[in-house]
């Protein structure tokens, strides 16, 4: 199953990177076979509607869920519209997320958890 | 002629010189209150509202029939204003429009393929027009400012609506918003002459020379006004004096006028030589002596 994780940097030992829309890379992870790509983010900088844009990025990908620190109302509802599970509060390295949800740790969140603008830094 | 008054720094007097050059000189004069995020000129202007309409941009809305989702609307949207998702397996996907990102340029009706998509008025603010003589008989000052809607975002549409009345048989004094972003564009460009107020701190300079940068970018003929001028540092003077910039104006702190402000009330209401300060403002600046 592929999924998709917000990353700091370009391989597994990078840090999950707490922003979804303006996060550095995404790793789009295969969780059997430990399989990656790692997309960078060209919405880091956009002006506005990073969160919109990085979720058509994610849908693209036709990845089961997303595993990021924070979601906004904008991201959230596009993610929600391409029926992809959003799951937040992921921190430390790509890796370990993945096990995390593998056992089930990881629960789908019901709505956006920040405000818009939030990853503006 | 159109006067605008503009500031890097909010809080230096914009809305105080603004006012008090449009009852100071005896001409007749439109005054607009372009901060239309948090319009204040009124409190001391105190119009009778005559007139009042909504300002609307427009939308789109997608006929969900006509769509293929091929993504056009997307790709020319500059704001992401728009998301396309396609399907997976069905083929039906879905369309999704985020208004308050829309700047509503219509580009996305006007690209679409399958004229799917049309444009509907969205509320962003209001417009309210009216005149100065209850409360001034002497001023013939008519006053149109523009309001936005609490939790809107972009400012330049309804300022543009407020500056649609601008009229040519009336000196235009313009009150901008403080910063050096869109809105203050929307509202200073087009005019005759730019008063920059500042105060004399390193904040008040600072914000200055960004407000110098845009004015100089847009050709802007302009001059300073300092207020509290005997507070603060020589700073604001110097760097003035470096630039060749004139500086037209110096308001010196004075209790009077700090306790009419917080009653509401005008510089000339509270120290009324000052009417003749501004009238030889306007005139330096009709004359041309500063551009």
């Amino acid at each position: 199953m592929k999924i998709c994780i917000t990353s700091e940097g370009q391989d597994l030992d990078s840090q999950v990177d707490p922003r979804f829309g303006r996060c550095q890379y995404f790793i789009i992870v295969d969780t059997d076979s430990l399989e990656f790509e790692a997309v960078p983010n060209s919405n880091m900088e956009a002006m506005g509607g990073a969160g919109v844009q990085s979720g058509q990025l994610v849908a693209q990908k036709q990845v089961k869920a997303i595993l990021t620190g924070n979601v906004g109302p904008n991201a959230f509802q596009t993610l929600q519209a391409a029926g992809i599970d959003i799951i937040t509060g992921a921190a430390g390295s790509i890796r370990e997320a993945v096990e995390k949800y593998k056992k089930g740790e990881l629960k789908s969140t019901q709505g956006p958890n920040v405000n818009s603008k939030f990853g503006m830094r | 002629m159109i006067i605008s008054v503009a500031s890097g720094k909010g809080g230096t007097g914009k809305t105080t010189v603004a006012v008090n050059l449009a009852l100071s000189i005896r001409e007749k004069v439109q005054f607009l209150d372009c901060d239309v995020e948090e319009p204040n000129a009124h409190i001391f202007l105190k119009p009778a509202i005559e007139e009042k309409r909504q300002v609307f941009i427009p939308v789109p809305e997608i006929d969900e029939l006509k769509c293929t989702y091929c993504g056009k609307c997307r790709e020319v949207c500059a704001y992401g204003a728009v998301a396309v998702i396609k399907s997976v397996d069905s083929g039906k996907g879905s369309v999704l429009v985020f208004p308050n990102l829309c700047h509503g340029c219509g580009s996305c009706s006007y690209f679409c393929p399958q004229q799917a998509i049309k444009e509907v008025n969205k509320e962003v603010g209001e417009i309210e027009a009216g005149y100065v003589q209850p409360a001034f008989p002497n001023a013939d000052v008519r006053f149109v400012h523009g309001r936005l809607n609490i939790g809107e975002a972009m400012a330049p549409p309804v300022i543009r609506e407020v500056k649609k009345y601008v009229v040519r048989d009336r000196i235009t004094i313009i009150d901008a918003p403080p910063g050096t972003s869109c809105p203050v564009i929307t509202s200073i460009k087009d005019s005759d002459f730019c008063l920059l107020v500042t105060e004399p701190t390193p904040f008040g300079l600072n914000d200055l020379l960004l407000a110098v940068e845009v004015v100089r970018k847009l050709s802007l003929p302009f001059g300073v006004v300092i207020n509290r001028s005997d507070l603060g540092d020589d700073k604001t003077e110097t760097y003035c004096q470096k630039e060749d910039i004139p500086v037209i104006m110096r308001i010196p702190f004075q209790k009077e006028i700090a306790v009419a402000y917080s009653h509401g009330k005008t510089i000339i209401e509270a120290v009324p030589s000052y009417q003749v300060k501004f009238q030889e403002l306007y005139r330096g600046i009709a004359e041309g002596n500063f551009s």
